[in-house]
C-alpha cells in the first residue's frame, strides 16, 4: 500500500506536468493568434468580474484562420484542465493509500503535510474553475506550482511511513492539522491569482517588460484581484481557528497555550501579515497592488514556516521527519 | 475589514476659542496613531520584531541554548543581550509595538462602537429622489398590497424596514460591523487574558523519581526551577503532594515512542487523596494547577558501601542525552561516605562520587557509550569513580547532575577507576569499598502550572472567531422601494396596477450584490410566482455593478 502511494505520487506529478504542458500550449497558441490578428481585443477582461455573466469565448468574432488557432488553444487549455483533474484524483488516491498504509491521517510529517496542502490547493482550484471557467489560463501558474511542490515533496522530503509519536496522538491532531492544512492549501491557491494580478495589472497599465508580458493572456486584473481577496478571506478564519486549536492543544500537551516556539512565532507572523492584507484591502487609500503584495508576503511567511522552520530551527514542532 | 474612510470625523470642528498648540499637537498625534495607516505599519513592525525571536535562542524557551550562544559568540552576545534579543517577546521594543498597536486599536474602535450603537438604534434613511443613480436600479410591477406588502416581504427576509408613505427603505448586514467590533474587542480580551496569566499564574519544572521516598510537595523549594507571577507569593501555591507509583512507556521496534502513562498518588490539604493517571496530551488537572508530563528517564539505584561498612543509596535521575535509545548521564554523589562512626569525623578528601553513563540497552561490545533501544533490554552502567573533596561544603551552588569540575581541575578530586556494571554487579574499588548497581527507578519530567487567564483566553478566542467571520462575510446593503402609479399610456401588461421603482446600494465591497438584488426585487414584486421574474427584471434593465 505504501509503495502504491509512492507510485501514485509519481504519476500525479507526471499528470501535473502534462497539464502544465497543455496550459503552456494554450498560451503559445494564444500568442500565435495575437500575431495573426494584433488588433483582436482582449476578451477575457469581461468575464472576470464577479457577478457578471461570463461571456462564452466561442462567440468571439474573429477571422476564420484565427478562429481555428483559437479553437486549438482552447482545446489545449481544456486538456490542461482535464489533466489537472486526473492529477488531482491520483493525488487524492496517493493520500488515501498513504493514510491506509499508516493507519492514521496522512499528516504526520513534512512529506505528507506538503502532499496534503498541495492537494487542497488543487481541489480548491478545480472548484474555483467550475464556478469561473474564464480563469482557466491561471492553470499554467497553478500547475507549475504543483509540479514544483509535489516534486520537492517526493524528492527531498520523502520519509517512510511511521506511526505517530505520542505527542501527536490526540484528536487535536486531526482538528489542528487538518485546518492548518486546509488553510495553507487555500493560501497556496490564493497566491496564484495574487501574482497573476500583480503581473496583469502592470500589463494593463502598459508595462511591456519581462514579467508583465507573461500576463498578456491572463484574465482581467479586477477579477484576479477579487479572487485573491475571496480566497484569502475564506482561508483567514480557518487559519485563525487552526492556530487557536493549536493553542488549546499546546495547553494540554506542553502546559501553555502559547510559548513562542519557532513554529508558533512564524504562525503569528503569518497571521499578522494576512491580517495586514485584509486591513489594507479594506482601506481605500491603500492601492490594491500594495495590498496584494502583502498577501504574497504572507505566503512567503507560510513557506518560511513550513520549510525554513522545519529545516533550520529546532523546536517543539519538530515532526518534519528530516534529520 | 472596514472602510476607514467611512469613519466620521470624531471631533467635529469644535468652537475654536483659543487654539492651544499643545492640545492640537496631542489631538493630531492621536489621530495619527488611530489611523489605519499607522495601524498597518505597527502590524508590520510587530511581524518583523517577532522574527529575531525565532532566529535567536530565547531565555524563556531554552536558556541553555542562550548560554551556548554566549560561548559561541562572545563578542556579539552581550550586545544582543543589551537590546533584549534573547527575550524578544518581553523586550521593551516588542512591548512598545504591541501596546501602541492596541492603543491605536482602542482609539479606532471606541468611536466606531459609539457610531455603531447609534446606527443600530436608527432607522434606515429615506429613499433618494433619483434612484436611477444608485448602483442597482430597476422598475417592476408592485405587489398588490403596495408599500405594506413590500415591507412585509422584506421583513420576512430579515431586513430592517422603515415605511415612509409610499416609500420603503430597508437595510441589512449590520452583522459586519458588529462582527468587526467583536473581533477587535476580543483581541483586547486576549491580551488581558495573557496579562492575567502572567501576573497571577505560576509554573515550575522538576523531575520526579518513582517511589514513596521521592514524593514531591508543591512548595517553592521543591522545584528545580519555578516562575511565580508578580502577584503570586510562595504562600499562595496550592498545597498538594505527588508520588510517582508507576510509569509505563511503549516503543516501536525503531525506538520511536508510542505510548506513555504515568500513575501518581495525589495527596495533600488542597486535594483529595487519590490515584490518578496522566500522559502526554492529557495532563493531570488539579484544583488550582495542572501537571504535564514532559519527559521521562531512568534513575540508576547505586549502593556504595564505605570503608567502615556503612551503605548509602543514591537514586538520582540520570538525564537523557536526547538520542533515541535514552542514553543517560548523571552523577551519584556520596558526600557523607567514609565518616568514621566512632568519631563522627571524616577526612575531607574521602568523599565519593560516581559519574556515569546509563545504557538501557547496551551494545554487545565496546564502546559502551550509546544505548540502542529505550527499554531495558541489556542495561549497563558505565561508572567513573572519584574520590576527594567534592566541594559541596563550600556553599557554592552546583548542579546535582554534574561533578564540580573546578574541584577536579584543582586536583582536590581524583579519578580512581572506571568500570562497566551490569544490573546486580558489584565493583570493588582500590580501597576495598564497594559500589553496587542495584537496578533502576523510572522518573518523569513534570511541568506544574497554573494559568488563571486561560478561561478568558479561550472564551475571547471563541468570540474572536465569531466576530471575524461576521466581519469578513457580512455585507451591509440598502434597498429602497417607491410605489408609483403605473403610467397608463405605456400599455404595460400590468396596467391598472402600480409599479415600484427599486434602488440598491451595497455599502461594503460586495461583488454578488447584483444577483441578490435581482432575486430580491423579483421575489418582492411577486413575479417569482408567475415564473417570469428573470424576464421582467431583464426588461426593466438591471444595471450592472459599478465595476
Amino acid at each position: 500500500m505504501s509503495a502504491l502511494s509512492d507510485n501514485l505520487v509519481t504519476f500525479a506529478i507526471l499528470a501535473y506536468l502534462v497539464a502544465m504542458i497543455g496550459h503552456a500550449v494554450e498560451y503559445a497558441l494564444g500568442n500565435v493568434r495575437t500575431r495573426v490578428a494584433t488588433a483582436a481585443p482582449v476578451r477575457e477582461l469581461v468575464g472576470a468580474g464577479g457577478g457578471v455573466v461570463p461571456m462564452p469565448p466561442a462567440k468571439v468574432p474573429s477571422p476564420p484562420t484565427v478562429d481555428r488557432s483559437a479553437g486549438r488553444a482552447r482545446l489545449a487549455g481544456l486538456f490542461g484542465v482535464g489533466a489537472t483533474a486526473v492529477a488531482a484524483v491520483l493525488h487524492l488516491a496517493a493520500l488515501v493509500t498513504r493514510g491506509l498504509a499508516a493507519d492514521r491521517m496522512p499528516w504526520g510529517n513534512m512529506y505528507e503535510f506538503v502532499l496534503t496542502v498541495t492537494f487542497i490547493g488543487v481541489a480548491a482550484w478545480l472548484v474555483v474553475l467550475w464556478k469561473r471557467p474564464s480563469l482557466r489560463k491561471l492553470g499554467l501558474f497553478l500547475t507549475l506550482v504543483m509540479v514544483l511542490l509535489v516534486a520537492t515533496a517526493e524528492l527531498v522530503l520523502y520519509v517512510p511511513i511511521v506511526p505517530l509519536v505520542p505527542a501527536l496522538n490526540s484528536y487535536w491532531f486531526i482538528i489542528h492539522v487538518s485546518t492548518i492544512v486546509f488553510a495553507s492549501g487555500i493560501f497556496l491557491l490564493g497566491v496564484v491569482p495574487a501574482v497573476g494580478f500583480l503581473m496583469r495589472s502592470g500589463y494593463e497599465q502598459g508595462k511591456r517588460s519581462f514579467p508583465y508580458t507573461l500576463a498578456k493572456r491572463l484574465p482581467g486584473a479586477v477579477g484576479l484581484e477579487r479572487l485573491t481577496f475571496a480566497l484569502h478571506a475564506f482561508a483567514f478564519p480557518i487559519f485563525t481557528f487552526a492556530v487557536i486549536a493549536g493553542a488549546i492543544w499546546a495547553e494540554a500537551a506542553w502546559g501553555r497555550p502559547w510559548g513562542w516556539d519557532p513554529k508558533e512565532t512564524w504562525a503569528f507572523i503569518s497571521w499578522v501579515v494576512y491580517a495586514g492584507y485584509l486591513h489594507a484591502r479594506a482601506t481605500p487609500s491603500v492601492k490594491r497592488n500594495v495590498a496584494t503584495w502583502i498577501a504574497v508576503l504572507g505566503f512567503l511567511t507560510m513557506l518560511m514556516n513550513l520549510f525554513g522552520v522545519n529545516i533550520f530551527f529546532t523546536g517543539l514542532h519538530s515532526y518534519g521527519g528530516l534529520d | 475589514m472596514t472602510v476607514v474612510d467611512d469613519r466620521p470625523e470624531t471631533a467635529a470642528p469644535a468652537p475654536r476659542r483659543r487654539p492651544n498648540r499643545l492640545l492640537a499637537l496631542l489631538r493630531n498625534s492621536w489621530r495619527q496613531l488611530t489611523s489605519m495607516r499607522t495601524a498597518l505599519i505597527l502590524l508590520f513592525l510587530l511581524a518583523i520584531a517577532a522574527i529575531p525571536g525565532s532566529v535567536l535562542p530565547q531565555r524563556g524557551i531554552s536558556p541553555e541554548k542562550v548560554n551556548e550562544y554566549f560561548v559561541d559568540h562572545p563578542d556579539w552576545a552581550p550586545r544582543l543581550d543589551r537590546i533584549g534579543a534573547f527575550e524578544v517577546f518581553g523586550s521593551v521594543w516588542f512591548s512598545a509595538i504591541y501596546l501602541l498597536l492596541f492603543t491605536s486599536l482602542i482609539g479606532c474602535i471606541t468611536p466606531r462602537l459609539r457610531d455603531h450603537v447609534r446606527t443600530l438604534r436608527s432607522r434606515p434613511p429615506a429613499a433618494p429622489k433619483r434612484m436611477a443613480r444608485l448602483p442597482q436600479h430597476t422598475v417592476l410591477p408592485a405587489p398588490p398590497g403596495g408599500a405594506a406588502a413590500i415591507a412585509e416581504a422584506l421583513r420576512k427576509r430579515r431586513w430592517r424596514v422603515e415605511v415612509r408613505g409610499d416609500e420603503v427603505s430597508a437595510e441589512k448586514g449590520y452583522l459586519k460591523e458588529t462582527g468587526n467590533l467583536l473581533f477587535h474587542t476580543s483581541l483586547i480580551a486576549v491580551l488581558i487574558g495573557v496579562a492575567l496569566g502572567s501576573w497571577y499564574g505560576w509554573s515550575g519544572n522538576r523531575l520526579l523519581v518513582a517511589g514513596a521516598d521521592n514524593a514531591f510537595c508543591n512548595t517553592r523549594q521543591q522545584y528545580a526551577e519555578a516562575k511565580l507571577g508578580p502577584q503570586v507569593s510562595s504562600a499562595d501555591l496550592p498545597r498538594f503532594c505527588l508520588r510517582l507509583d508507576d510509569f509505563e512507556a511503549r516503543f516501536l521496534a525503531s525506538g520511536q515512542p508510542e505510548f506513555f502513562n504515568a500513575t501518581v498518588t495525589v495527596d495533600g490539604p488542597d486535594e483529595p487523596t487519590r490515584s490518578a493517571d496522566f500522559s502526554v496530551n492529557s495532563p493531570l488537572r488539579l484544583n488550582d494547577a495542572s501537571v504535564y508530563l514532559l519527559g521521562h528517564g531512568y534513575a540508576p539505584v547505586i549502593r556504595y558501601t564505605d570503608r567502615f561498612g556503612n551503605s548509602q543509596i543514591s537514586d538520582e535521575p540520570f538525564l537523557t542525552t536526547g538520542d533515541m535509545g535514552l542514553t543517560s548521564e548523571g552523577l551519584a554523589a556520596f558526600p557523607d561516605a567514609n565518616v568514621d562512626p566512632a568519631t563522627g569525623q571524616r577526612a575531607p578528601d574521602q568523599q565519593m562520587a560516581f559519574t556515569g553513563i546509563y545504557l538501557p540497552t547496551a551494545p554487545e561490545q565496546a564502546p559502551f557509550v550509546r544505548s540502542q533501544y529505550p527499554t531495558e533490554r541489556n542495561p549497563a552502567l558505565n561508572l567513573v569513580a572519584y574520590r576527594g573533596n567534592l566541594g559541596l561544603d563550600a556553599g557554592i551552588p552546583g548542579s546535582v547532575y554534574q561533578l564540580d569540575q573546578r574541584q577536579v581541575r584543582a586536583g582536590k578530586v581524583k579519578e580512581v577507576g572506571t568500570k562497566l556494571l551490569r544490573k546486580g554487579e558489584t565493583w570493588k574499588l582500590d580501597d576495598g569499598t564497594t559500589v553496587e548497581f542495584l537496578g533502576t527507578e523510572r522518573y518523569v519530567t513534570l511541568s506544574i502550572r497554573h494559568d488563571p487567564g486561560s478561561t478568558m483566553l479561550l472564551v475571547s478566542c471563541g468570540v474572536l472567531l465569531v466576530g471575524l467571520m461576521g466581519s469578513l462575510f457580512g455585507k451591509r446593503r440598502r434597498v429602497f422601494f417607491r410605489v408609483v402609479p403605473a403610467d397608463p399610456g405605456e400599455g404595460s401588461p400590468t396596467s391598472g396596477s402600480s409599479l415600484m421603482e427599486v434602488g440598491g446600494l451595497p455599502r461594503t465591497d460586495y461583488p454578488g450584490f447584483a444577483d441578490e438584488f435581482t432575486q430580491l426585487v423579483a421575489a418582492v414584486s411577486g413575479a417569482e410566482r408567475t415564473g417570469d421574474g428573470a424576464d421582467s427584471a431583464e426588461r426593466a434593465g438591471v444595471r450592472e455593478g459599478a465595476e
